[in-house]
C-alpha cells in the first residue's frame, strides 16, 4: 500500500497489469482478469457511456447547459452545505476521535459502535427521522423556533443531513492514527515545559493533519453526491436549497437529458478530482505514519 | 486465464439472468396491466382497479393484474420515456403524454381519441388554510402579502403545481387592465412567499398538513379534501378563490407497450370504464369532478362553482404554456434568477 | 479499540476538561445520532405494536422486503466475488497501475448515487444506447430487477475490497508463499491459508455492503418504476407511503432497515472484540 499514489496515475503508461516479478502464488491473471473486467462491466463502461454522451453534445451545448444561473447557483449550493458539513465533522470527528481513543467513560464501546451507524442507516431512513426531528414541529425543530433557527426546508437542514452522512469518515481516519501516535513526543514536549494545549497545536496537530485533511475530503466527497437524505429535508428552493443531485433528478424529469448528462459529467469531474486529492493525501498520511 | 475469469462473470451473468426470469415470469402469470400514473390518484385508481378487474372478470372471464406507479407526473413521465413498460399512463397534464408520444410510443393524435380531450375527470386548484383562517386568505391576491409563507410544489417536477403556478398566472391576467408584465410581476410576488418548494404535490401536502408548515398550502382540489380528511386532528379549511382552472389529467394507452404485449384490448377497455357511470362515481368519491353530471349529483355541495379558466383558452394549449412558463429560461426561471 | 490504550497518564489534561470533551463528544453524537435512531423507532411505535405490525406485514410492505433481499442477495456475492478477487490480485502481486486500480475501486464512493443510477438509464433505457436492442429481444433490463440489480451493484461496488485490501497487505504473502512450497494448490491455498486469515474482515465488508445494498435510495430512484409489488424495494417503499400520509407505516419500515443497521454495528463490534486486531486496521478506510 506504501507505494499508492506516490507514483501518480499519469505514469503507468500502456504496461498496466504487467507483472513486475515473477511471483510463487497462483491466480494472478484469474483475480485480475475477474476484477478487471468487473470493474469495467459495472463501473467504467456506464462512466465512460456518461462521458461519451456529454463529448457528443459538442462543448457549446455542454456549456451553454451548465453555465446557467441555476445550474451555477445548485453547484454553489452543494459545494457550501458539503463544506460546511465536512468542516463540522472535521472538528467534532476530531474531537470524538479523540475522546474515544484517550479517555475512559462508560458507554464507550457502544459509542464508538454508534459512530459507523451512518454508514449502515439508509439515507432516505435518516432523511425522514431529520425532517421530523427538525422540522418546526418536530422535537428538536420546535426547540429552535424560539431562538429564530429554523433548520429543517433551509440550507441549514442540508448541512444537518450531510454532516449525519459524513460524520464516521473523520472520527475513522483519525482514530488509527491517534492510537499509534507516539506519546514520547507528548512528554518530550511536557518536559520542555510546554502546556497542555501548546503540545496539542505543536505536537499533536501536525501529526494528524494528514488524517484530518484525508476525513474531511472524504466526507466532503460523500456529502457532494448525496441525495437520498437531503431531499426530505432541503426546501428545494431554486438558487436557496437545490442540491447538484436533485437539479440531476429535475433535468431528467424535464426530459433534458442532454441537461442532466452535462451536469453529472461534471459532477464525475469533481468526483475523479476528489478522488485523486484523497489518494495523494492518504499517501502522504502512509509516508508519514508508515 | 482470462477466460477462465469471463466464465466467471458469465455465470454471474447467468445467475442474476435467470433470478429476474423467475421474478418476472412469477409476475406475469395472468394478463397484466401497468397503470403509471401521477401523485394524487392513489386512491382513486386503487379502488377503480378493483372496480376494473370485476367487470373485465364478468365481460371476459378474465383474470386481471393491475399494478400501479405513482410519483411526480414528470418523473413517471420520464420513466415511460426511458422504457417502463407501461400499458396505460394516467397523468397530471397533457405535456407529459406529449412528451411520450415525442419519443414515438403514443400516436400523435393520442388526445383526440377518447371524449372530453382524453380527460375523463377533471379537477381545479383550490387554497388549504388552518382552523379558521388565520391570515384571512379569500383571493390570490391576498397570497402576494408580505410575509405569508405558502407552500406549492415545484412547478419544473410536479404536474399539480405547474396548474397552481397557471392558475395564479390567469387570475393575475383577468385583473382589468393587467397584461403578461402585470401578471408576471404576480408571480413573482407569489413565489417570494414560497419557502418549500416540493418536487411532488403529495410531499408539498405533508409539508403543509403533517410538519405544521406555512399559512396557506395551494393544492389540487382532491388532495386538499384528502388532506382534509386525513388531517382530522388538526382542522384544515379548503377556500376556493374567485378565479380557477380546470386542471384535466388525461389518459392514454401507450401504444407501443400494447402493442407489443397484446394488451391494447384490455388497455382501452380501462380507459373506457373511466367515463362509465361506476368509475365516474369512484372519482367523485375521491374528489375529482366527474364528467357525469349524475355522478356528482351524488356529492351535493362538494364541488362548488367557480370560474374556471382553461388552458387552452389563456395559454394556447399546453405545449405553449410549458415552452414559455416551464421550460429552462421560461418565466418560472426568471422567477428566481432575476427576483434576488 | 482496546481500552488498555486509554490508561491516564501524568501529562492528560485536567479532570475537568476531560469532562467537558467527553460530554461535549456525547452530546454532538447524541443530537446527531442517536436522536434521529429513536426518532424512528418512536414514530414507528406512537400508535402500537397492532399498527406497527400490520404496517410490516402489509403485502406491499412484505413485497418491498422480500424484492430488497433478493436484489441484496444477488449484488451482494457478486461484489463479494469481486472483492475477493481485486484483494487478491492488488495485495498478493506488484504490477504496473495498482494504484490506479485501487483509485479506480473506490470511484463509486464518491459518485452522486443519482449519476450511478442514471448511466445505466443512458446505456439500457429505451433512448439509450442498447436499448432498442433490447427491446428488440424483449429483455427489461431498466425498470425491472436487473436494473436495481446493476444500480445496486455500482453503489455498493467498493465494500468488500475497501475492507480487504489494507487487511491482506498487512498480513504479506509469506504464509501463502510457504504453502505454496509445499504444494498447496491454489484453491486449496485461498481456502486453507489466506481465507481464515481474512473472515472476519471479509464479514464485516459483507455486512457493510449488504447495509448499504438494502438502504440504497437514490441509485434504485432512478432506476425503479415505482411499481407497489413489483419494482419497490424497501427504501423506494418508505418514500410511497410517506408520500401518503402514513408515516406511521413509513417509519415502521425504516425501523427495519435501521433494526439492520444495529444488527450490523453490533456484530461489527462483536468482531472487533474478539478479533480486535485483525480488524482495527480495516476500519480506517
Amino acid at each position: 500500500m506504501a507505494d499508492l499514489a506516490v507514483t501518480g496515475p499519469l505514469s503507468f503508461g500502456w504496461r498496466v497489469g504487467m507483472l513486475n516479478r515473477r511471483s510463487v502464488l497462483p491466480g494472478f491473471g484469474l483475480s485480475f482478469g475477474y476484477a478487471v473486467t468487473y470493474l469495467s462491466l459495472i463501473v467504467l463502461v456506464p462512466l465512460a457511456g456518461l462521458m461519451i454522451r456529454s463529448v457528443g453534445m459538442g462543448p457549446a451545448a455542454f456549456w451553454a447547459e451548465i453555465a446557467s444561473t441555476r445550474v451555477l447557483a445548485a453547484f454553489r449550493v452543494s459545494f457550501a452545505t458539503a463544506l460546511a458539513a465536512a468542516a463540522i465533522n472535521t472538528v467534532f470527528g476530531l474531537l470524538v476521535a479523540w475522546v474515544l481513543v484517550r479517555y475512559r467513560f462508560p458507554g464507550k464501546r457502544v459509542v464508538d459502535a454508534m459512530v459507523d451507524l451512518p454508514f449502515a442507516l439508509p439515507t432516505s431512513v435518516a432523511g425522514i427521522a431529520l425532517t421530523t426531528l427538525y422540522s418546526t414541529k418536530g422535537w428538536i425543530g420546535a426547540l429552535l423556533v424560539p431562538l429564530g433557527i429554523k433548520v429543517a426546508f433551509t440550507p441549514l437542514g442540508i448541512v444537518l443531513a450531510l454532516t449525519f452522512i459524513g460524520l464516521p469518515f473523520v472520527v475513522r481516519t483519525v482514530q488509527p492514527i491517534l492510537q499509534d501516535l507516539n506519546i514520547e513526543q507528548e512528554e518530550a514536549a511536557f518536559s520542555l515545559g510546554a502546556t497542555r494545549l501548546q503540545t496539542f497545536i505543536r505536537v499533536i496537530f501536525p501529526a494528524l493533519l494528514p488524517a484530518l485533511m484525508t476525513g474531511f475530503a472524504l466526507a466532503f466527497a460523500r456529502g457532494l453526491g448525496e441525495y437520498g437524505s437531503v431531499i426530505f429535508i432541503a426546501g428545494n428552493i431554486p438558487r436557496v436549497s437545490e442540491i447538484v443531485p436533485l437539479l440531476i433528478v429535475m433535468q431528467l424529469e424535464q426530459f433534458n437529458y442532454a441537461g442532466a448528462t452535462a451536469i453529472a459529467t461534471t459532477m464525475l469531474v469533481f468526483s475523479f478530482l476528489l478522488l485523486l486529492m484523497i489518494n495523494l493525501l492518504q499517501g502522504w498520511m502512509r509516508r508519514r505514519h508508515g | 486465464m482470462k477466460m477462465t475469469s469471463l466464465a466467471g462473470f458469465r455465470r454471474g451473468v447467468a445467475v442474476v439472468a435467470a433470478c429476474a426470469a423467475l421474478w418476472t415470469t412469477g409476475a406475469q402469470a395472468d394478463t397484466t396491466l401497468l397503470n403509471v400514473s401521477y401523485d394524487p390518484t392513489r386512491e382513486l385508481y386503487s379502488d377503480i382497479n378493483a372496480a376494473f378487474i370485476a367487470h373485465w372478470k364478468a365481460e371476459s372471464g378474465e383474470t386481471l393484474t393491475i399494478n400501479q406507479s405513482h410519483g411526480g407526473s414528470g418523473r413517471q413521465a420520464r420513466s415511460v420515456i426511458d422504457g417502463q413498460p407501461a400499458d396505460i399512463v394516467t397523468l397530471a397534464l397533457a405535456y407529459d403524454i406529449d412528451a411520450i408520444a415525442d419519443s414515438g410510443q403514443i400516436a400523435p393524435n393520442w388526445q383526440q381519441r377518447l371524449p372530453d380531450n382524453s380527460t375523463p375527470y377533471t379537477s381545479t386548484i383550490v387554497f388549504v388554510v388552518r382552523k379558521g383562517n388565520p391570515k384571512g386568505i379569500k383571493d390570490w391576491n391576498d397570497l402576494v402579502k408580505p410575509g405569508l409563507d405558502i407552500i406549492t410544489p415545484n412547478p419544473k417536477t410536479s404536474g399539480g403545481a405547474r396548474w397552481n403556478y397557471l392558475a395564479a398566472y390567469g387570475y393575475a391576467l383577468s385583473q382589468p387592465g393587467a397584461d403578461d408584465k402585470a401578471a408576471q410581476q404576480f408571480i413573482r410576488k407569489l413565489y417570494k412567499n414560497v419557502s418549500v418548494l416540493d418536487s411532488g404535490a403529495r410531499g408539498a401536502t405533508i409539508s403543509f398538513s403533517q410538519r405544521g408548515l406555512g399559512d396557506v398550502l395551494i393544492s389540487w382540489e382532491n388532495d386538499a379534501y384528502l388532506a382534509q380528511q386525513e388531517a382530522a386532528a388538526d382542522h384544515l379549511e379548503i377556500i376556493y378563490p374567485s378565479v380557477s382552472i380546470r386542471a384535466e389529467p388525461p389518459v392514454s394507452v401507450v401504444d407501443a407497450v400494447v402493442d407489443r404485449r397484446g394488451t391494447r384490448k384490455v388497455a382501452e377497455a380501462y380507459l373506457q370504464f373511466l367515463y362509465t357511470p361506476e368509475a365516474q362515481k369512484i372519482a367523485a368519491k375521491w374528489f375529482y369532478r366527474p364528467r357525469l353530471p349524475e355522478a356528482a349529483a351524488a356529492y351535493p355541495g362538494r364541488f362548488p362553482d367557480v370560474k374556471l379558466l382553461t388552458v387552452d383558452e389563456v395559454f394556447g394549449g399546453w405545449r405553449h404554456a410549458q415552452q414559455v412558463h416551464f421550460a429552462d429560461k421560461g418565466v418560472f426561471d426568471q422567477i428566481y434568477d432575476g427576483g434576488k | 479499540m482496546g481500552e488498555g490504550l486509554a490508561s491516564p497518564r501524568p501529562l492528560g489534561e485536567s479532570r475537568t476538561t476531560r469532562l467537558l470533551l467527553i460530554g461535549t463528544a456525547l452530546a454532538f453524537l447524541g443530537i446527531f445520532l442517536f436522536v434521529p435512531l429513536v426518532a424512528v423507532f418512536v414514530e414507528a411505535l406512537c400508535r402500537g405494536v397492532g399498527v406497527y405490525w400490520s404496517a410490516v406485514t402489509d403485502p406491499y410492505a412484505v413485497s418491498a422486503i422480500r424484492l430488497t433481499l433478493l436484489v441484496a442477495g444477488i449484488a451482494v456475492p457478486l461484489n463479494l466475488s469481486f472483492g475477493v478477487a481485486a484483494a487478491w490480485a492488488v495485495t498478493k502481486f506488484e504490477f504496473t497501475g495498482k494504484s490506479l486500480l485501487v483509485t479506480l475501486i473506490d470511484l463509486p464512493f464518491s459518485v452522486s448515487p443519482v449519476i450511478s443510477g442514471m448511466v445505466y438509464i443512458l446505456l439500457f433505457g429505451l433512448q439509450g444506447w442498447f436499448g432498442p436492442w433490447l427491446l428488440a429481444h424483449d429483455i427489461q433490463l431498466m425498470f425491472a430487477v436487473p436494473g436495481l440489480v446493476m444500480a445496486t451493484m455500482f453503489v455498493t461496488f467498493p465494500f468488500v475490497a475497501r475492507e480487504l485490501i489494507p487487511l491482506m497487505q498487512e498480513q504479506g504473502t509469506d504464509e501463502e508463499e510457504a504453502a505454496v512450497s509445499l504444494g498447496a494448490g491454489g484453491f486449496q491455498l485461498f481456502w486453507r491459508v489466506t481465507l481464515p486469515n481474512i473472515r472476519w474482515g471479509l464479514l464485516y465488508g459483507v455486512l457493510l455492503c449488504n447495509a448499504r445494498a438494502m438502504g440504497e435510495f437514490g441509485a434504485v430512484s432512478v432506476v425503479s418504476g415505482h411499481i407497489r409489488g413489483l419494482t419497490n424495494t424497501m427504501p423506494l417503499h418508505i418514500e410511497i407511503l410517506y408520500n401518503e400520509y402514513n408515516l406511521v407505516a413509513a417509519f415502521a419500515v425504516a425501523s427495519l432497515l435501521a433494526v439492520l443497521a444495529l444488527i450490523t454495528l453490533v456484530a461489527k463490534s462483536a468482531l472487533e472484540w474478539r478479533y480486535g486486531g485483525e480488524l482495527s486496521r480495516g476500519g480506517g478506510s
